[in-house]
């Protein structure tokens, strides 16, 4: 069995370096629609696979969040990105690997993947 | 849904929209009674008896987003399906509790599926909420209490990387070591 120990250790290699995230208005905000209809089409690994990515990758400035149903179920999972002063971006049917490319090209490098977005879907 | 884990995860995040402050998750196999039996317990708002009787009706919602409510109605008839039974006992300003039980060796019991995701991301995702997740199989159990963690961390969060990574290892260990890999 994995001991509590170990987390003890945790705490007093961090106890020193806890330092307060800046979650002031320069803050890029991920939010994955986690009710029923993203949970059913598979938004947990998404959100698993973009939380882990912004942690490994050092993204200090964004914060992956989730949120309810958006309303536009049959486009689960969406992922929106809200960046201080851009409109909104919507990304629909969304997959870990999609995912992947979304931090790489919008979140890193700052150009929006279109080929991913609600925008680029025709809506009927 | 395709996994048991996937409802937990979608009936518990129900309990944080409650404003629950503890949520207890048990995910309890007994081979012997052929059962696969799953509680979730809250100490959010709960709900009057018009609205349990409701809840289980798909077109039955609190959202102001869309007409339909599909998380209890899915869960409910995942566990009827396999000759198991659904529950759900609340009282207003007490809480709520949610219980499932399949029937284990049942064709139509979908598998347990990635539960040790489900509970890490409730964790990791809801820092505000506290969480007591028990995982037993027969007579081996281990337990997994927020609260117990929060004690040792002080003021290191529960989603900081690190605690995040050891919350996820201590999950997959330990649920391993408790059924040997016999529960999918």
């Amino acid at each position: 069995m994995k001991s509590l120990e170990e987390l003890k250790a945790i705490r007093e290699k961090m106890q020193n370096q806890v330092g307060l995230r800046s979650e002031g208005e320069e803050q890029t905000r991920v939010v994955v629609g986690m009710a029923t209809c993203g949970i059913a089409s598979g938004a947990r690994p998404v959100l698993t696979a973009l939380s882990d990515a912004v942690m490994q990758k050092g993204l200090k400035h964004v914060t992956v969040t989730q949120t309810g149903c958006i309303g536009l179920c049959q486009y689960e999972p969406i992922v929106e990105i809200m960046e201080p002063g851009k409109e909104k971006v919507t990304y629909v049917k969304m997959t870990p690997e999609k995912a992947m490319e979304v931090v790489d090209q919008h979140l890193i490098r700052g150009t929006v993947v279109d080929k991913y977005t609600l925008n680029s879907v025709d809506i009927k | 849904m395709t996994e048991i884990s996937l409802n937990v995860l979608d009936v518990a995040e129900n309990s944080t929209r409650a404003e629950a402050s503890l949520i207890e998750i048990s995910v309890l196999t007994d081979t012997s009674e052929d059962t696969m039996t799953i509680i979730i317990k809250d100490d959010g708002c709960g709900m009057t008896p018009e609205q349990v009787a409701h809840v289980e009706d798909p077109f039955f919602t609190t959202r102001t987003t869309r007409k339909v409510g599909l998380g209890v109605p899915f869960f409910k008839y995942a566990a009827e399906s396999t000759g198991g039974s659904f529950k759900i006992d609340s009282t207003p300003g007490i809480g709520t509790a949610v219980t499932a039980v399949f029937k284990l060796s049942h064709i139509d019991r979908m598998p347990l599926g990635d539960i040790n995701s489900t509970v890490h991301t409730l964790i990791t995702f809801h820092p505000e909420t506290d969480f007591l997740y028990n995982y037993r199989y027969n007579d081996r159990s281990f337990v997994l209490d927020t609260r117990q963690f929060r004690q040792i961390l002080g003021d290191v969060p529960l989603n900081s990387p690190e605690v995040s990574d050891y919350i996820m290892d201590y999950l997959t260990e330990n649920k391993q070591e408790t059924d040997g890999g016999a529960i999918l």
